[in-house]
């Protein structure tokens, strides 16, 4: 395709004029509300046969609701969709498969305790013997590994298996079905650069092989990477949809948020003060006895950002855990503005102005069935602010939860709402308004723009940066070394549960990398010999 | 995006869904009346009229209802801290022994001066019961479910010993203690109303009623309003951020299973202190497990849990009359009946959500295609 080709967001919605191709999937005039929410507004979307096709879009945008009715998850208030030219009723997962649309879950719906294997029959059985479908899973798990470089290992159980390792079973379970349409929704947000690398190099064989990818994701250089096509989103309506080749990656950023974002951060330089948080020797070992976090020593100073650089799993969530007091140190000190608080609780942490962001919002940082309220209080239900003797002030709550969310511009508005029917980047908003608005002296950061649209992540970004100029300390874990090469004024490079150094944020990406790797070091090697003791 | 996001309007989640479960609990239940070859609109009728037919068999009803309420009530809290609590039957009956103790110990003196000492006495007996399950699933893991069930058998053995050897009625072999003294016996409110006209008969409902309104009340204010409660439900739906949030589960869920085994004990005062005037061997007489299918039904919410009770006191008033007016329908023949009901509306009580969901789901699309058509 050619620039001329291009379709503006006033035309968004004219037929495709590449007619090589025939459409695997159309959408047309799909409409869908929650109650007050329109979250999807007469959608018209023509997806390609044999394409990547991206879909981007601000938190709440109506992404996932989206590709919710797609699988049959929702059904659409109105609209029709049309699967290789034939009208279709999806109104069941089941159907979904049937059609041939796979989805690959955020959350995975894997079972923990069943091997890889088990896992993929799990449900396409077909026979009634089970060791004939395994028998043919088997041969078929084979051939798909080496065609599409998903590799895993079939009798691995999978609560062994690393993040990028699990996703790679959802695609296979997907492809086992017999899937042609493959929805990843937000598909890289858990995982390493490198599994990430590996999952775009799936895809794209997976499109080679003629099937088609719908995608999902607020990384703007994914989109430019990986897709042939990319949609825009925004507030329930479908704005643009452009051959990727004739788009930049700030058109793309233009065309979801409606102004023009800053994707670089801006901050001026540091003024660091005295020592906040201290670790000297910090040692953690995990239940089975293997040390996670090992002899880790270092400081956070007053008025600094220090970011942890890391492959994910190379003990930076337990060096946080540990910090935060939700586990316990096996050996060394942590020191907060000069006293020891190795071995409290979390809640007297806080007190002592130790807040903590956790990196699993879902699973630690809310309580999903409770309503924003409830969840803005989450860690803080002990505050006289909220309490009025031995209850709690709900009128209080409210007022905080409502300000909060107005100057942290949750979606929708309503602190009533329970946080599981916030879109994932929004939930993510309601707990990074918790922990900053609360201004703590130390904030332990993890993953604080996971699954969060480019502009809420220059709003979080801005209001981090906030924080240290208020003189406050902040260690920052994040998956995103560009994310922590821009947010931090000093990095420390962890490997193997180790630090393995420490570095300016001007470092070239080529060279933190090489440190991630524990290259030149024993740490590395080691790191190395756990994760392969963690396969069987 | 995950399955927990798709949900009924709360309009079909708290009416229409239980109204659909008793209903089929009645049509299971004059199917099983058909069989046997008597007329469901019949018994239906003796049902409704035997429980509230006049003011006397509505005592009935409520003092049936005050049992159920209780542990209904206890089975609730516990839930709410993710336990289920299978136990109020032990804690009951050990509640009894507490309120017997106090009793007889104060025996002759005014019951408006042994009332609070009573009540004192069943919530401690009763949380005492539940404290060893509570600190075995705490601190060691034993799931509460087992324990529960296991201290219900002790506590059925230990009352035994208790009253064949040691609190027994002096020169009898009657596993009872003595009768309370009239003064000291919790009065009825047939007795209490009978100078302002009101004619309750013989029914024995009595303050212990408005002991178990003033507990649902104040369980509504414990689980919603206070710290305590939003601790509790913290733990409940999500321990990893209850340990986050600096709640420390073990000691919630010692703490839950306290209260929740004390609201089981204040049945042994309407039961011990007033309805028997003395302590019998079954305290509970199953009003434990009914607690179980109340608190499903009610969905653990006070307000629920009055009106699932009031539905069971109905169902065993009613169905006491019937064994009266119908022969042929025995004691085995009604507790078929109720078991039915805390079948469908308790145990199967989620049964017809897949039905409702796709019915109030698909009905939005179904509209728009026909607006197309
Ligand atoms: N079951 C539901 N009930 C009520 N509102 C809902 C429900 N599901 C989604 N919403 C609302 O619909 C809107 C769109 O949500 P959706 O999850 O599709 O957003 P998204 O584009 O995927 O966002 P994100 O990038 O944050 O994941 C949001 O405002 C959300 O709060
Ligand atoms: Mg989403």
């Amino acid at each position: 395709m050619t620039p001329s080709e291009l379709h503006y967001p006033d035309d968004a919605t004219a037929p495709p004029r590449d007619h090589a191709r025939s459409p695997a999937i159309e959408l047309i005039g799909v409409d869908k509300r929650f109650g007050t929410v329109h979250a999807n507004r007469d959608i018209h979307l023509v997806v390609e046969k044999g394409t990547v096709h991206g879909i981007v879009g601000e938190n709440g945008a109506g992404k996932s609701t989206l590709m919710s009715i797609l699988y049959g998850f929702y059904h659409a208030d109105h609209g029709r969709i049309l699967i290789d030219g034939q009208e279709v009723t999806i109104s069941s997962s089941h159907e979904a498969i049937r059609h041939g649309i796979g989805m690959v879950h955020q959350q995975f719906m894997l079972v923990d305790n069943f091997t890889v294997l088990e896992n993929i029959i799990l449900g396409a059985e077909g026979d009634r013997l089970v060791a004939k479908a395994e028998r043919r899973a088997r041969a078929l798990l084979v051939r798909l590994a080496r065609d599409y470089d998903l590799k895993v290992h079939p009798d691995a159980v999978v609560s062994t298996l690393s993040v990028g390792e699990q996703q790679r079973v959802e695609i296979l379970k997907a492809l086992f079905r017999g899937a042609e349409t493959l929805i990843l929704d937000e598909p890289t947000a858990v995982l390493t650069p490198a599994e990430a690398d590996h999952l775009f190099r799936i895809l794209a064989q997976l499109r080679d092989e003629g099937k088609t990818v719908l995608l999902i994701t607020h990384k703007l250089r994914e989109i430019m990477a990986i897709t042939d096509t990319v949609s825009v989103m925004r507030q329930g309506e479908m704005v643009a949809t452009w051959p990727t080749r004739a788009v930049t990656v700030e058109m793309i950023a233009e065309a979801m948020v409606g102004r023009r974002v800053l994707l670089r951060v801006d901050k001026g330089p540091s003024d660091p003060g005295r020592t906040l948080l201290a670790a000297e020797h910090l040692t953690v070992k995990d239940g089975r006895g293997v040390t996670v976090v090992d002899d880790v020593s270092f400081t956070v100073r007053a008025g600094e950002i220090v970011g942890i650089a890391g492959v994910a799993g190379n003990g930076q969530s337990e060096l946080i855990e540990v910090l935060a007091g939700i586990i316990q140190p096996t050996a060394g000190h942590i020191t907060l503005a000069g006293e020891d608080i190795t071995g409290l609780d979390p809640a007297d942490l806080r007190d002592r102005g130790l807040a903590h962001l956790p990196e699993d919002r879902q699973r630690v940082g809310l309580v999903l069935p409770f309503g924003g309220c409830e969840n803005i209080i989450l860690g803080y239900q002990d505050d006289p602010k909220y309490a009025r003797g031995l209850f709690l002030d709900w009128k209080a709550i409210a007022a905080t939860a409502k300000s909060v969310f107005a100057s942290y511009d949750v979606r929708p508005g309503n602190a009533f709402l329970r946080a599981a029917l916030f879109s994932g980047g929004n939930q993510q908003k309601i707990v990074c308004a918790r922990e900053i608005e609360r201004d703590p002296s130390v904030l332990l950061v993890g993953q604080p723009t996971r699954g969060v649209d480019i502009g809420a992540i220059e709003f979080i970004h801005k209001r981090l940066i906030a924080l240290r100029d208020r003189g406050k300390a902040i260690l920052l874990v994040s998956a995103e070394l560009d994310e922590i090469r821009s947010l931090s004024d000093r990095i420390l490079v962890m490997c193997g549960g180790r630090i393995v150094g420490e570095c300016a944020p001007e470092t070239p990406e080529s060279e933190i990398g090489l440190m991630m790797a524990g290259l030149g070091d024993t740490a590395g090697e080691r790191s190395e010999r756990r994760n392969q003791g963690a396969t069987p | 995006m995950s399955l927990a996001r798709r949900e009924l309007p709360p309009f079909v989640d708290y009416v229409v869904l239980p109204a659909v479960n008793v209903i089929t609990a009645f049509a299971a239940a004059g199917l099983v009346v058909l069989a046997i070859g008597e007329n469901p609109i019949e018994v239906v009728k003796i049902m409704i009229v035997g429980a509230l037919g006049n003011a006397e068999n509505i005592g009935y009803t409520l003092y049936y209802t005050t049992n159920f309420i209780f542990t209904g009530l206890s089975v609730a809290v516990a839930y709410h801290a993710g336990l289920f609590n299978i136990g109020p039957e032990g804690q009951s009956t050990v509640a009894g022994i507490g309120v017997a103790l106090v009793c007889l110990a104060f025996d002759g003196a005014p019951w408006w001066l042994v009332l609070p000492f009573a009540v004192a006495a069943s919530v401690i007996f009763g949380a005492g019961w539940a404290l060893i399950p509570a600190w075995l699933q705490a601190r060691r893991g034993s799931h509460i479910v087992i324990t529960t069930i296991m201290f219900n058998f002790l506590a059925a053995t230990l009352i035994v010993y208790l009253l064949v050897n040691v609190m027994g009625k002096a020169g009898s072999m009657a596993t009872e203690t003595r009768m309370l003294t009239d003064a000291t016996r919790l009065p009825f409110f047939a007795t209490l109303l009978k100078p302002f006209g009101i004619d309750l008969g013989q029914s024995p409902v009595n303050p212990s009623f408005l002991i178990a309104i003033v507990a649902s009340v104040a369980v509504w204010l414990l689980v919603w309003h206070t710290r305590l409660g939003y601790e509790i439900r913290t733990v409940g739906t999500n321990s990893q951020a209850a340990v986050y949030a600096g709640i420390d589960p073990a000691r919630i869920i010692i703490i839950a299973m306290l209260i929740s085994g004390g609201l089981s004990g204040l049945l042994a005062v309407n039961e011990v202190m007033a309805v028997q005037g003395r302590l019998l061997i079954d305290v509970a007489q199953g009003a434990g497990f009914v607690g179980i299918a109340v608190a499903l039904m009610g969905r653990s919410h006070p307000l629920g849990i009055a009106l699932a009770a009031f539905l069971f006191g109905i169902l065993y008033q009613g169905g006491a009359e019937l064994g009266f007016d119908i022969p042929k329908i025995t004691r085995d023949m009604i507790v078929v009946i109720q078991a039915l009901v805390i079948l469908f509306a308790g145990a199967l009580g989620n049964m017809y959500r897949p039905m409702l969901e796709r019915i109030f789901a698909r009905r939005p699309a179904a509209r728009a295609h026909e607006a197309e058509a």
